[in-house]
């Protein structure tokens, strides 16, 4: 909205008074805005604060009854009122990490493809469907592992596994269903990467292209390129980008709840049962009422938004160092 | 002519005007010696690239049309003009750093030593490692000053001795005393007309047989061109040196021939043409085309 | 010369250590492909299921009316709830936007900025415990507290992504309106928004997008809604198309299945298409203002 200004030997009373109206009128305006905006921001910061709060606050009975040594304690007996989160520590680590071993180096190597190999109406179609992966409903991608992924892990990738690899006791006798940790850990691996993946295209796009052609002027081939300056120049975005799909990994609850099949030990074989701390919460938590029980599932909560505020934090600590190096070097 | 220039495709002159530059005048002999090739000394430089009617499309846009010349070995030859006349379209495409833009187009032929860069077995990645380039921009890699010279050597496997060879190149690029006491420090303290040496430095430590160099001053103050220019003159002979330069003066001080390209309406469109090509005074002192002479007296441009 | 050096009149073909080199770039090229090749093969492989198991549950009855037969009070207690999530989500992530891009400096907008990484990066089964602890705890579950952990999700995605069509704007605008001695706050609502206006809705849509397949806040928000009836009160707990795939998937019956088969085919289309049309929308969108 435009306002015309008028010249000043024009001025008459009536224009004069009505402008300092509005001028009144912009200054209100002015500082309702700006408070609003402000008032908004601030409510994103209070919702984290009162999140870690609620939290907490629900964990406290647990907390004072079980201490630290609920991080080590494998019991989990709901009629003893025996609780403690080791093998769900365990099951969530071990699933993360499998799900990022697997994903990451898929995840970059997409990024390499969609950023310097593919052909340009190649990348506009591909790009969007490896980004679609990652908009199915963990909830369905869940199901489906329950349903499809987890008869075939059983049926076929269980006993070839175990018969090409057997001499590593990860990879044990095939068990009567496919539900594991080992099926945990593709659903995760599967949600992971387009996340990883999307990122990395973006960090390896920006490598600036004279960069990549001083080197090809050198004689270099396509992978000494990419090895020589696009994964140096970006390699703490990428270590960002895989952190943040470990947080993701470490904080999914749902999918693997439908597939983990719950178990409550620590296992040397993947295709055992398992459970994580966000898988438990998932599938405990509607059962309860107030107590002990309760409390201790708050308790795993507190437990995962601590690993995944560190993982996130970190990631985005890197992240940040690397775009400042970014501006000092070009 | 002592390469065989044997054309593998068919030429049919095509139907569009092109000036031809009788590029066969008796190369002077003002104390260039030419490189020993199996002992045999040889008096006239031999031909290292031979562009035969060479044009060159972006899409539907054509940016040059029909460059015919010949670059002899050991010598520098300067590709001179006003902006947008495709010399730099020229140079890339002597080594295809062009391959890489999506809509790109060539036809004619360009020979190196009688071999057509764009033939259907070249491998264009052998084509940049015999054939340098050093770019407009200094574009250092975000490495120390000792690998980016390194870096190249190591990947074809020149492996032995790779510390003489590192300060074998950058000695060739005048930088090694500037240099010496920082290797592991990052290239990317360097002052701009030191990086664009170290450039040169890592072009040079795979000693290609060709030095194609892109502007390599325009980004740099008078201190450092001159180093450059200099260092030019020191790198002749050993490498046959294409430069592409804005600078006429620049191209009078450092280049043997000079080739000046302008913008020509063909059609509608102006489009890249060579002008004219000839021994460096010829083109300054006593050129043949009214348009060089506009050019190079400064009326315009 | 000295070895490994080529002869300069030798033909253009690999010398050295080339062929092996160039042989080892190929495979990487081909390994990169591949990946790209398996990461649409899955997607292909999940959404193909999903259709093949769930089309034949699809029929109007299905999708409009209530259990036995249809999912309809599950739809429209969804559509209750991810509106509701919408309506809370977009104003205030639109205003923390404009809080970065036209008032906060950098030393403002680095911490908010961080609170809504932060925000993003929570697992979403922690903001069902923060809604359970805050609205439903001692209290009872309701479609609205369901809405408000969905807004939580939708929140930084609006916002970074508003953020993100703001910053498009010209700054030549800002600065036109500025010297003509207009309101700051004239030239926001009236100039700024309206001109990034497309790019918000997108980043509004992809949100929605996100959230209307998140389960995790709705098991404790909202998973007791009865689904043989319809219901448009957010004050109770709704039934909703993610809870009830949820529990059906862990009843493990056969009937159960097939009915969240159809649901997910409903859902995973609503979401896909919804998505893709908003990326194209906003391709365009920041095509037109950049260019």
């Amino acid at each position: 909205m435009s306002t015309p200004a008028a010249p000043p030997a024009l001025q008459n009373p009536r224009a004069a008074r009505a402008r300092s109206r509005r001028k009144k009128a912009d200054r209100i305006g002015d500082r309702l805005l700006f408070g609003i905006c402000l008032a908004a921001a601030i409510l994103a910061i209070a919702v984290i604060v009162l999140i870690g709060y609620e939290v907490v606050n629900g964990a406290g009975p647990a907390i004072s009854k079980f201490g630290l040594g609920f991080l080590v304690h494998q019991d989990w007996q709901p009629n003893f009122k025996i609780f403690g989160a080791g093998s769900l520590l365990f099951g969530t680590v071990v699933t993360s990490t499998f799900a990022l071993l697997l994903g990451a180096p898929i995840a970059i190597s997409i990024g390499l493809y969609l950023s310097l190999l593919a052909p340009a109406g190649v990348r506009g179609i591909v790009s969007p469907l490896v980004e679609m992966l990652a908009a199915i409903p963990s909830v369905i991608l869940g199901f489906w592992g329950v349903l499809v992924l987890a008869p075939f892990v059983h049926e076929h990738m269980e006993p070839w596994l175990h018969g090409a690899f057997g001499f590593i006791p990860i990879f044990g006798s095939p068990e009567t269903t496919g539900a594991s940790i080992f099926t945990a850990s593709l659903i995760l691996t599967i949600m992971v990467i387009p996340i990883i993946a999307s990122i990395s295209r973006d960090l390896f796009l920006a490598v600036p292209r004279d960069l990549q052609d001083g080197a090809s002027a050198l004689g270099a081939t396509r992978w000494e390129v990419v090895r020589g300056v696009v994964l140096p120049s970006t390699s703490s975005g990428v270590v960002a980008a895989s952190l943040l799909g470990l947080g993701r990994a470490l904080g999914e609850a749902i999918a693997v709840s439908q597939v983990v099949g719950a178990g409550s030990a620590i296992q040397t074989s993947l295709f055992k049962t398992g459970d994580t701390l966000a898988a438990r919460i998932a599938n405990q938590f509607p059962g309860t009422g107030p107590g002990l029980y309760q409390s201790s599932l708050f308790y795993l909560g507190v437990i995962l938004l601590v690993i995944g505020l560190i993982s996130n934090l970190v990631a985005q600590w890197i992240g940040r160092r690397f775009s400042y190096e970014g501006a000092v070097a070009r | 002519m002592s390469a065989g220039i044997d054309s593998t495709r068919g030429q049919d002159p095509p139907a569009r005007s092109r000036i031809r530059i009788e590029s066969d005048t008796p190369v002077p002999q003002t104390g260039i010696t030419g490189p020993s090739v199996n002992g045999h000394r040889i008096t006239a430089p031999e031909v290292v690239f031979d562009s035969q009617d060479v044009s060159i499309f972006y899409g539907a846009k054509q940016a040059l049309a029909g460059v015919t010349l010949r670059i002899r070995s050991g010598q520098i030859t300067a590709l001179i003009g006003p902006s947008g006349c495709g010399k730099t379209t020229f140079l890339r495409s002597l080594n295809r750093m062009n391959d890489s833009v999506p809509s790109f187009r060539i036809e004619g032929q360009i020979l190196y030593h009688g071999h057509d860069i764009y033939g259907g077995n070249v491998d264009q990645v052998e084509v940049r490692r015999r054939i340098g380039m050093v770019f407009q921009k200094p574009n250092p890699f975000p490495k120390s000053i000792y690998d980016n010279v390194a870096w190249a050597p190591r990947n074809l496997g020149l492996k032995s001795e790779l510390d003489d060879r590192v300060e074998k190149a950058l000695r060739g690029a005048a930088l090694w005393d500037e240099v010496k006491d920082r290797l592991k420090d990052s290239a990317l303290g360097l002052s701009g007309g030191q990086q664009q040496r170290l450039c040169i430095a890592r072009a040079i430590a795979i000693e290609p047989s060709v030095l194609l160099l892109d502007e390599p001053a325009s980004a740099l103050d008078p201190i450092a061109t001159g180093a450059i220019e200099e260092l030019m003159h020191s790198l002749k002979g050993r490498f046959t040196i294409v430069i592409v330069t804005h600078n006429m003066q620049q191209a009078a001080r450092v280049a043997d021939r000079t080739a000046f390209f302008s913008l020509e309406m063909s059609g509608e469109k102006p489009t890249g043409a060579l002008i004219e090509f000839d021994d460096t005074e010829t083109i300054f002192g006593r050129p043949r085309d009214p348009r060089t002479r506009d050019y190079v007296t400064g009326r315009f441009g | 010369m000295s070895a490994g050096i080529p002869d300069p009149a030798a033909p253009l073909t690999p010398t050295g250590n080339l062929r092996r080199r160039q042989v080892f770039s190929k495979m990487t090229e081909y390994s990169a492909t591949i990946a790209a090749v398996i990461a649409v093969a899955v997607l292909v492989i999940v959404v193909f299921s999903v259709i093949q198991r769930g089309a034949s549950a699809l029929s109007l009855d299905f999708v409009f009316t209530a259990a036995p037969t249809g999912i309809g009070p599950e739809l429209l207690g969804t559509a209750v709830i991810v509106g509701l999530g919408m309506v809370i989500a977009m104003p205030l992530g639109v205003l923390i936007a404009l809080f970065l891009t036209e008032y906060a400096g950098n030393r403002a907008a680095g911490p908010i900025r961080l609170t809504l990484d932060l925000m993003n990066g929570i697992p979403s089964i922690i903001i069902g415990l923060f809604i359970f602890g805050l609205l439903v705890d001692h209290k009872q579950q309701s479609g609205l507290a369901g809405s408000v952990g969905l807004a939580i999700i939708m929140l930084p995605l609006i916002a970074r992504g508003s953020q993100e069509v703001l910053l498009l704007v010209p700054s030549s605008i800002r600065e036109a309106s500025d010297a003509l001695g207009v309101a700051r706050w004239r030239s926001v609502l009236g100039i700024i928004v309206p001109s990034a206006l497309g790019g918000i809705v997108t980043a509004t849509v992809l949100a929605v997008a996100r959230a209307a397949g998140e389960t995790a806040p709705l098991i404790f928000a909202s998973s007791l809604g009865d689904p043989s009836k319809f219901s448009l009160n957010p004050l109770e707990a709704l039934p909703n198309v993610p809870v009830r795939i949820f529990t059906l998937s862990e009843e493990g019956n056969p009937e159960g299945f097939a009915q969240a088969w159809g649901m997910s085919l409903v859902l995973i289309s609503l979401i896909l298409f919804a998505s893709l049309g908003a990326r194209a929308l906003l391709a365009r969108s920041k095509r037109k203002m950049a260019g």
